[in-house]
């Protein structure tokens, strides 16, 4: 934030970078041939609705248009919609687990939508989650504000496996822009599609 | 670049700006003032301007630099962990992301006065303090209302830029006090000089008096003007701005039921609540004690919430 925008008390909603996102195909492959895990197919966006009717028939325009897509191509099955209790809407797009390619096609669809309506800055995150054979779970979450990555592996009971986190950002350093400060790691209990 | 919905309001900040520039002026003047009572008599009185400016100057530096340690001691309050409030951490956590902040630490004050405030000398050090009051009154998108509010002073730098502009009120006021001190104990030194020190220290008195009125009043302005602001980016964030509404009405309503022993306890921290804990306007209205306040009237803020919704609610923006 600029000197003036503080002086004037004006924060600019921030814009979202959403080209990263076309990283995560070649490093889900990374990320199985490092440590064993392999996407599960699906994967999600968060975004805060904003009120009124307006965003809503966006909301809903982009649920056809992914579901319309799901029928075409026979792959993947219709979007579901869910609210957590913060508040916040998570678009849930399930693909079969080798099709990365087109689930990130869908997240990057919700997104340009948003963004293309000017409801950009509503976007918080994007989530692909991720399993190894012994049942552990592990998402990626892309930090749209940041256009940074980390990685989630959460633990019954709410706790997160720190360890593995930060194999996973050791493997991944590569392919993926890693959020450095780990401040910014928020954890996202029972996000769906995880 | 993409169409957006989040226009600045130009309104707000040439208003902030106009009294921004008031404060400066008020601030040169007072400046010219004192030096040229000082030349016309022909004194040496420098030393107690010095003395002024130093000692306001290390208050108010003081009180910024351990605003948030002083704030979250006065509220009582804890800094409270991840673990011992999920819920509240959560919501902190997502509007951070949103924002692209840096996530403060979080705090709870054991009052049931409902309220919150936010301070610190910058983002990296800075506290978000709720009270348990506003927790149990308020449910999860009203809480989060508040709370984006409170992330917006701080993105503001709302507690630098008060301190800064309450810094000449703080000299002024000082300078009051030492030249009243100077005025019955300044007889201690040569005979032919008392006659022109007394007259000196009267000027100076006169000036400050007026200068500390004068900038009180464009403070409290300011102040208005800045929680207008953070009204305006915290409903902007949410996309929520009903939400921060039905927060502020029951946050208003319920305070006027407070009984006084807890207000009065509560009353240094007012500049940094979300709502003021002493209302001197019922009812809003033209009423001239609002020039004093530090929080805008709850139909204004209601008012700038309603133009916000309809912003958000545009079929194609601009």
């Amino acid at each position: 934030m600029g000197f003036l925008d503080t002086l004037f008390g004006r924060t600019k909603p921030v814009q979202p970078k959403l080209d990263d996102l076309f990283g995560l195909p070649s490093a889900a492959i990374t990320l199985q041939a490092s440590s064993g895990f392999t996407p599960t197919g699906s994967g999600s966006v968060c975004f805060r609705a904003v009120e009124g009717k307006t965003f809503g028939d966006i909301e809903k325009d982009v649920r056809e248009l992914l579901d319309m897509d799901a029928g075409k191509s026979g792959g993947g099955l219709p979007v579901e919609v869910t609210k957590d209790s913060y508040g916040y809407t998570w678009l849930v797009s399930s693909h079969l687990s080798d099709e990365m390619d087109s689930l990130v096609t869908d997240l990057h669809a919700v997104n340009s939508t948003l963004v293309d309506n000017g409801f950009g800055p509503q976007l918080l995150c994007t989530l692909v989650a991720f399993r190894d054979e012994s049942e552990r779970r592990l998402a990626l979450v892309y930090l749209y504000k940041r256009g940074t990555f980390y990685p989630f592996a959460p633990l019954p009971g709410e706790r997160r496996d720190n360890a593995l986190e930060l194999q996973i950002r050791g493997a991944l350093g590569d392919d993926l822009k890693i959020e450095p400060d780990l401040t910014r790691w928020f954890p996202v209990w029972g996000a769906p599609g995880l | 670049m993409a169409r957006t919905r989040y226009a600045p309001d130009r309104g707000l900040t040439v208003r902030m700006t106009a009294t921004m520039f008031l404060l400066g002026l008020v601030f040169v003047a007072f400046v010219a003032l004192i030096i040229g009572i000082m030349d016309a008599v022909g004194a040496s009185a420098g030393a107690i301007v010095v003395v002024a400016i130093l000692l306001g100057g290390g208050m108010a530096f003081t009180s910024l630099f351990y605003s948030d340690k002083i704030a979250l001691a006065t509220a009582g309050a804890r800094v409270v962990s991840p673990q011992e409030a999920p819920e509240l951490h959560g919501i902190v956590d997502r509007l951070c992301a949103m924002a692209d902040m840096d996530k403060p630490r979080v705090a709870i004050a054991p009052t049931d006065l409902p309220n919150a405030f936010a301070t610190g000398r910058n983002s990296k050090n800075s506290v978000l303090c709720v009270t348990q009051g506003l927790l149990r009154r308020l449910d999860g998108p009203e809480l989060e209302g508040v709370i984006a509010h409170e992330m917006s002073h701080v993105a503001h730098k709302d507690v630098q830029v008060m301190t800064y502009a309450s810094l000449l009120a703080i000299i002024a006021g000082l300078l009051v006090r030492m030249a009243f001190y100077g005025e019955l104990f300044g007889g201690g030194r040569g005979r032919n000089n008392n006659q022109n020190m007394a007259i000196i220290f009267l000027a100076m008195m006169v000036v400050s008096i007026v200068v500390y009125a004068v900038s009180f009043v464009l403070i409290r302005l300011l102040s208005r003007y800045r929680e207008l602001a953070a009204d305006r980016s915290g409903a902007l964030l949410t996309g929520q701005p009903s939400a921060l509404k039905s927060a502020l009405v029951k946050v208003s309503g319920s305070m006027s039921q407070i009984p006084t022993q807890d207000l009065r306890k509560v009353e240094p921290l007012n500049a940094f609540f979300f709502a003021p804990a002493l209302r001197l306007t019922r009812g809003g209205g033209k009423s001239p004690s609002m020039i004093f306040s530090t929080h805008p009237s709850l139909e204004k803020r209601i008012e700038q919430l309603d133009k916000i919704q309809r912003q958000l609610g545009q079929v194609s923006p601009q």
